[in-house]
Protein backbone atom coordinates (compact mmCIF):
# COMPACT_ATOMS: atom_id res chain seq x y z
CA UNK A 1 0.00 0.00 0.00
CA UNK A 2 1.65 3.39 -1.12
CA UNK A 3 2.39 6.28 1.98
CA UNK A 4 -0.11 7.87 -0.17
CA UNK A 5 -3.09 5.67 1.58
CA UNK A 6 -2.50 6.71 4.79
CA UNK A 7 -3.90 9.01 6.83
CA UNK A 8 -1.79 10.85 9.21
CA UNK A 9 -2.21 11.58 13.19
CA UNK A 10 -2.39 15.55 11.81
CA UNK A 11 -5.01 14.45 9.60
CA UNK A 12 -7.22 11.92 11.63
CA UNK A 13 -7.73 14.06 14.66
CA UNK A 14 -9.73 16.82 12.04
CA UNK A 15 -11.85 13.76 11.28
CA UNK A 16 -12.74 12.40 14.81
CA UNK A 17 -16.40 14.21 14.81
CA UNK A 18 -17.49 12.80 11.34
CA UNK A 19 -16.24 9.95 12.89
CA UNK A 20 -17.83 9.71 15.11
CA UNK A 21 -21.47 10.81 13.85
CA UNK A 22 -21.31 8.32 10.90
CA UNK A 23 -20.27 11.07 8.25
CA UNK A 24 -17.26 9.41 7.31
CA UNK A 25 -17.46 8.14 3.25
CA UNK A 26 -16.91 4.32 3.93
CA UNK A 27 -13.37 4.75 2.16
CA UNK A 28 -12.38 7.42 4.92
CA UNK A 29 -13.93 5.26 7.45
CA UNK A 30 -12.06 2.96 6.36
CA UNK A 31 -8.96 4.56 6.25
CA UNK A 32 -9.64 5.76 9.67
CA UNK A 33 -10.18 2.42 11.28
CA UNK A 34 -6.81 1.16 9.79
CA UNK A 35 -4.89 3.99 11.24
CA UNK A 36 -6.32 3.06 14.87
CA UNK A 37 -4.99 -0.27 14.23
CA UNK A 38 -1.34 1.02 14.46
CA UNK A 39 -1.38 4.25 16.62
CA UNK A 40 -1.97 3.73 19.94
CA UNK A 41 -1.56 7.68 20.06
CA UNK A 42 -4.62 8.07 18.13
CA UNK A 43 -6.85 5.62 20.26
CA UNK A 44 -6.18 7.66 23.35
CA UNK A 45 -6.63 11.14 21.52
CA UNK A 46 -10.32 9.65 20.27
CA UNK A 47 -10.97 8.37 23.55
CA UNK A 48 -10.01 11.85 25.40
CA UNK A 49 -12.63 13.10 22.19
CA UNK A 50 -15.60 10.40 23.85
CA UNK A 51 -14.84 11.15 27.13
CA UNK A 52 -14.88 15.22 26.48
CA UNK A 53 -18.18 14.31 25.03
CA UNK A 54 -19.47 12.63 27.64
CA UNK A 55 -18.50 14.99 30.30
CA UNK A 56 -19.90 18.03 28.36
CA UNK A 57 -23.21 15.66 28.67
CA UNK A 58 -23.23 15.74 32.36
CA UNK A 59 -23.28 19.36 32.55
CA UNK A 60 -27.32 19.10 32.44
CA UNK A 61 -27.06 17.31 35.98
CA UNK A 62 -25.98 19.95 38.37
CA UNK A 63 -28.60 22.98 36.08
CA UNK A 64 -31.08 24.20 38.38
CA UNK A 65 -34.31 23.06 37.00
CA UNK A 66 -36.04 26.17 35.55
CA UNK A 67 -39.53 27.06 37.55
CA UNK A 68 -42.19 27.18 35.34
CA UNK A 69 -44.32 30.71 36.01
CA UNK A 70 -47.75 29.62 37.42
CA UNK A 71 -49.64 31.59 34.84
CA UNK A 72 -48.81 29.51 32.21
CA UNK A 73 -51.60 27.31 32.44
CA UNK A 74 -53.62 30.19 32.83
CA UNK A 75 -52.55 31.32 29.47
CA UNK A 76 -53.22 27.88 28.11
CA UNK A 77 -56.48 28.27 29.68
CA UNK A 78 -57.34 31.45 28.43
CA UNK A 79 -56.59 30.34 25.13
CA UNK A 80 -58.60 27.77 24.87
CA UNK A 81 -61.59 29.66 26.00
CA UNK A 82 -61.21 32.30 23.70
CA UNK A 83 -60.63 30.09 20.93
CA UNK A 84 -64.68 28.33 21.18
CA UNK B 1 -19.47 27.95 0.27
CA UNK B 2 -23.80 27.88 1.46
CA UNK B 3 -24.70 24.10 1.47
CA UNK B 4 -28.58 23.68 1.92
CA UNK B 5 -29.58 23.08 5.11
CA UNK B 6 -30.38 19.14 4.89
CA UNK B 7 -33.94 18.00 4.93
CA UNK B 8 -36.39 18.36 7.70
CA UNK B 9 -37.61 15.47 9.59
CA UNK B 10 -41.22 15.34 9.66
CA UNK B 11 -43.60 15.48 12.20
CA UNK B 12 -44.18 11.83 13.66
CA UNK B 13 -47.61 10.09 14.81
CA UNK B 14 -46.53 11.02 18.39
CA UNK B 15 -46.26 14.70 17.67
CA UNK B 16 -49.69 14.80 15.88
CA UNK B 17 -51.12 13.40 18.67
CA UNK B 18 -50.09 16.03 21.02
CA UNK B 19 -50.75 18.93 18.63
CA UNK B 20 -54.07 17.49 18.11
CA UNK B 21 -54.70 17.55 22.36
CA UNK B 22 -53.21 20.82 22.70
CA UNK B 23 -55.51 22.26 20.17
CA UNK B 24 -58.44 20.68 21.84
CA UNK B 25 -57.28 22.08 24.87
CA UNK B 26 -55.80 19.36 26.62
CA UNK B 27 -54.04 20.97 29.47
CA UNK B 28 -52.18 17.73 30.79
CA UNK B 29 -50.58 17.80 27.61
CA UNK B 30 -49.62 20.89 27.60
CA UNK B 31 -47.96 20.78 30.79
CA UNK B 32 -46.44 17.30 30.10
CA UNK B 33 -44.47 18.98 27.28
CA UNK B 34 -43.46 22.22 29.53
CA UNK B 35 -42.58 20.24 32.00
CA UNK B 36 -40.08 17.89 29.59
CA UNK B 37 -38.60 21.15 27.72
CA UNK B 38 -38.41 23.84 30.16
CA UNK B 39 -35.33 23.20 31.43
CA UNK B 40 -33.29 23.09 28.25
CA UNK B 41 -35.44 26.03 27.03
CA UNK B 42 -34.07 28.20 29.34
CA UNK B 43 -30.51 27.10 29.59
CA UNK B 44 -30.41 27.78 25.76
CA UNK B 45 -31.99 31.04 25.94
CA UNK B 46 -29.11 31.89 28.66
CA UNK B 47 -26.77 31.28 25.85
CA UNK B 48 -28.77 34.32 23.79
CA UNK B 49 -29.22 36.61 26.61
CA UNK B 50 -26.55 36.20 28.95
CA UNK B 51 -29.16 36.27 32.22
CA UNK B 52 -30.63 33.50 33.71
CA UNK B 53 -33.79 36.18 34.68
CA UNK B 54 -34.38 36.87 31.57
CA UNK B 55 -33.52 33.37 29.71
CA UNK B 56 -36.98 33.07 32.09
CA UNK B 57 -39.07 35.05 30.64
CA UNK B 58 -37.68 34.16 26.73
CA UNK B 59 -38.52 30.73 27.93
CA UNK B 60 -42.57 31.87 29.17
CA UNK B 61 -42.35 33.67 25.95
CA UNK B 62 -41.47 30.73 23.95
CA UNK B 63 -44.14 28.85 25.86
CA UNK B 64 -46.99 31.39 25.00
CA UNK B 65 -45.57 31.48 21.15
CA UNK B 66 -46.71 27.80 21.63
CA UNK B 67 -49.67 28.24 22.47
CA UNK B 68 -50.45 31.10 20.32
CA UNK B 69 -48.90 29.24 16.85
CA UNK B 70 -50.38 25.67 17.32
CA UNK B 71 -53.39 25.86 14.94
CA UNK B 72 -50.30 26.64 12.40
CA UNK B 73 -48.36 23.86 13.22
CA UNK B 74 -48.17 22.23 9.40
CA UNK B 75 -46.19 18.97 10.47
CA UNK B 76 -43.58 19.93 8.11
CA UNK B 77 -40.78 19.48 11.63
CA UNK B 78 -41.06 17.77 14.20
CA UNK B 79 -43.01 19.36 17.48
CA UNK B 80 -39.75 19.66 19.72
CA UNK B 81 -37.91 21.39 16.62
CA UNK B 82 -41.01 23.55 16.06
CA UNK B 83 -40.71 24.88 19.82
CA UNK B 84 -37.23 25.37 19.79
CA UNK B 85 -37.31 27.80 16.50
CA UNK B 86 -39.77 29.48 18.36
CA UNK B 87 -37.46 29.66 21.36
CA UNK B 88 -33.88 30.93 19.16
CA UNK B 89 -35.90 33.60 17.46
CA UNK B 90 -37.78 34.54 20.83
CA UNK B 91 -34.53 34.80 21.86
CA UNK B 92 -32.64 36.41 19.11
CA UNK B 93 -35.27 39.66 19.53
CA UNK B 94 -34.41 39.74 23.15
CA UNK B 95 -31.35 39.30 22.68
CA UNK B 96 -31.12 42.84 20.05
CA UNK B 97 -33.23 44.69 22.15
CA UNK B 98 -30.58 44.02 25.27
CA UNK B 99 -27.55 45.03 22.88
CA UNK B 100 -26.13 41.15 22.39
CA UNK B 101 -27.29 40.24 19.33
CA UNK B 102 -25.41 36.76 17.26
CA UNK B 103 -24.84 37.68 13.83
CA UNK B 104 -26.55 35.57 11.60
CA UNK B 105 -22.81 35.23 10.31
CA UNK B 106 -21.75 33.62 13.55
CA UNK B 107 -23.20 30.45 12.26
CA UNK B 108 -21.62 29.92 9.32
CA UNK B 109 -18.14 28.20 9.79
CA UNK B 110 -15.50 30.30 8.11
CA UNK B 111 -12.64 28.64 5.99
CA UNK B 112 -9.87 29.92 8.29
CA UNK B 113 -8.05 26.83 8.85
CA UNK B 114 -8.41 26.31 13.03
CA UNK B 115 -6.20 22.91 13.87
CA UNK B 116 -8.45 20.46 16.43
CA UNK B 117 -4.56 20.10 17.67
CA UNK B 118 -1.78 22.19 18.48
CA UNK B 119 0.38 21.72 15.58
CA UNK B 120 3.53 21.75 17.41
CA UNK B 121 2.26 17.77 18.77
CA UNK B 122 2.87 16.81 15.50
CA UNK B 123 6.15 16.00 13.42
CA UNK B 124 6.39 18.19 11.30
CA UNK B 125 6.43 17.61 7.44
CA UNK B 126 10.93 17.30 7.29
CA UNK B 127 10.54 13.88 8.60
CA UNK B 128 11.28 11.01 6.28
CA UNK B 129 8.65 8.75 7.14
CA UNK B 130 6.54 9.76 10.51
CA UNK B 131 5.88 13.32 9.33
CA UNK B 132 2.06 14.88 10.88
CA UNK B 133 2.02 11.37 13.21
CA UNK B 134 2.42 11.98 16.76
CA UNK B 135 6.04 13.38 18.52
CA UNK B 136 4.99 12.18 21.91
CA UNK B 137 1.36 10.25 22.39
CA UNK B 138 -1.80 11.62 24.18
CA UNK B 139 -2.17 10.50 27.42
CA UNK B 140 -4.35 7.87 28.51
CA UNK B 141 -7.21 9.36 30.79
CA UNK B 142 -7.70 5.74 31.95
CA UNK B 143 -5.23 6.98 34.90
CA UNK B 144 -7.22 9.91 35.58
CA UNK B 145 -9.64 9.05 39.15
CA UNK B 146 -12.97 9.13 38.67
CA UNK B 147 -13.71 11.56 41.33
CA UNK B 148 -11.17 14.01 39.79
CA UNK B 149 -12.88 13.34 36.25
CA UNK B 150 -16.81 14.31 37.25
CA UNK B 151 -15.38 17.07 39.91
CA UNK B 152 -17.27 20.44 40.58
CA UNK B 153 -14.04 21.64 38.97
CA UNK B 154 -13.79 20.01 35.63
CA UNK B 155 -17.89 20.74 35.05
CA UNK B 156 -16.62 24.47 35.55
CA UNK B 157 -13.96 24.22 33.64
CA UNK B 158 -15.67 22.90 30.57
CA UNK B 159 -18.85 25.25 31.56
CA UNK B 160 -16.06 28.37 31.20
CA UNK B 161 -14.72 26.64 28.09
CA UNK B 162 -18.11 26.47 26.31
CA UNK B 163 -18.76 30.25 27.53
CA UNK B 164 -15.46 31.40 26.04
CA UNK B 165 -16.17 29.38 22.36
CA UNK B 166 -17.40 31.90 19.27
CA UNK B 167 -21.55 32.27 18.83
CA UNK B 168 -22.26 29.49 16.60
CA UNK B 169 -19.58 26.91 18.48
CA UNK B 170 -20.94 27.47 21.63
CA UNK B 171 -24.59 27.47 20.18
CA UNK B 172 -23.89 24.46 18.43
CA UNK B 173 -21.92 22.19 21.04
CA UNK B 174 -24.33 23.44 23.75
CA UNK B 175 -27.56 21.45 21.52
CA UNK B 176 -25.65 18.91 20.56
CA UNK B 177 -23.35 17.70 23.36
CA UNK B 178 -25.37 19.57 26.28
CA UNK B 179 -28.93 19.09 25.59
CA UNK B 180 -28.57 16.30 23.75
CA UNK B 181 -29.97 16.65 20.17
CA UNK B 182 -29.29 14.82 17.03
CA UNK B 183 -27.62 16.60 14.33
CA UNK B 184 -30.55 16.68 12.42
CA UNK B 185 -32.34 18.26 15.02
CA UNK B 186 -29.38 21.24 15.41
CA UNK B 187 -29.63 21.98 11.62
CA UNK B 188 -33.28 22.18 11.92
CA UNK B 189 -33.45 24.30 14.96
CA UNK B 190 -30.18 27.02 13.65
CA UNK B 191 -31.28 26.84 9.63
CA UNK B 192 -27.72 25.42 8.80
CA UNK B 193 -26.41 22.52 7.17
CA UNK B 194 -25.47 19.15 8.32
CA UNK B 195 -21.60 19.88 7.38
CA UNK B 196 -21.34 23.59 8.73
CA UNK B 197 -22.68 21.82 12.26
CA UNK B 198 -20.21 19.45 12.35
CA UNK B 199 -17.43 21.93 11.34
CA UNK B 200 -18.66 23.95 14.40
CA UNK B 201 -19.10 21.03 16.55
CA UNK B 202 -15.65 19.42 15.57
CA UNK B 203 -14.03 22.91 16.89
CA UNK B 204 -15.77 23.41 20.09
CA UNK B 205 -15.08 19.73 21.45
CA UNK B 206 -11.63 20.01 20.17
CA UNK B 207 -10.99 22.76 22.75
CA UNK B 208 -12.41 21.45 25.18
CA UNK B 209 -11.05 18.60 25.35
CA UNK B 210 -7.74 20.69 24.67
CA UNK B 211 -8.63 22.78 28.03
CA UNK B 212 -9.50 19.39 29.90
CA UNK B 213 -6.14 17.75 28.70
CA UNK B 214 -4.64 20.64 30.33
CA UNK B 215 -5.77 20.52 33.30
CA UNK B 216 -6.24 16.97 34.15
CA UNK B 217 -2.85 16.11 33.06
CA UNK B 218 -1.10 19.02 35.06
CA UNK B 219 -2.26 17.12 37.92
CA UNK B 220 -1.96 13.07 37.46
Amino acid sequence: MRAADHLSCAELVELVTDYLDGALPPAERVRFEEHLVYCPGCIYHLDQMRRTIALTGRLTEESIPAPVAGQLLGAFRDWKRSAR
Amino acid sequence: MTTPPAASALASHEDLELVRALRAGDERVFAQLVDRYQSSLVRLAATFVGSRAVAEEVAQDTWLGVIKGIDRFEGRSTLKTWIFRILTNTAKTRAQREGRSIPFSALSADDSSEPSVDPDRFLDQSHPTWAGHWNAYPRSWDEIPDNKLVSKETRELIERTIEDLPDGQRLVVRLRDVEGFTSEEVCDVLGISDGNQRVLLHRARSKIRAALESYLEEQV
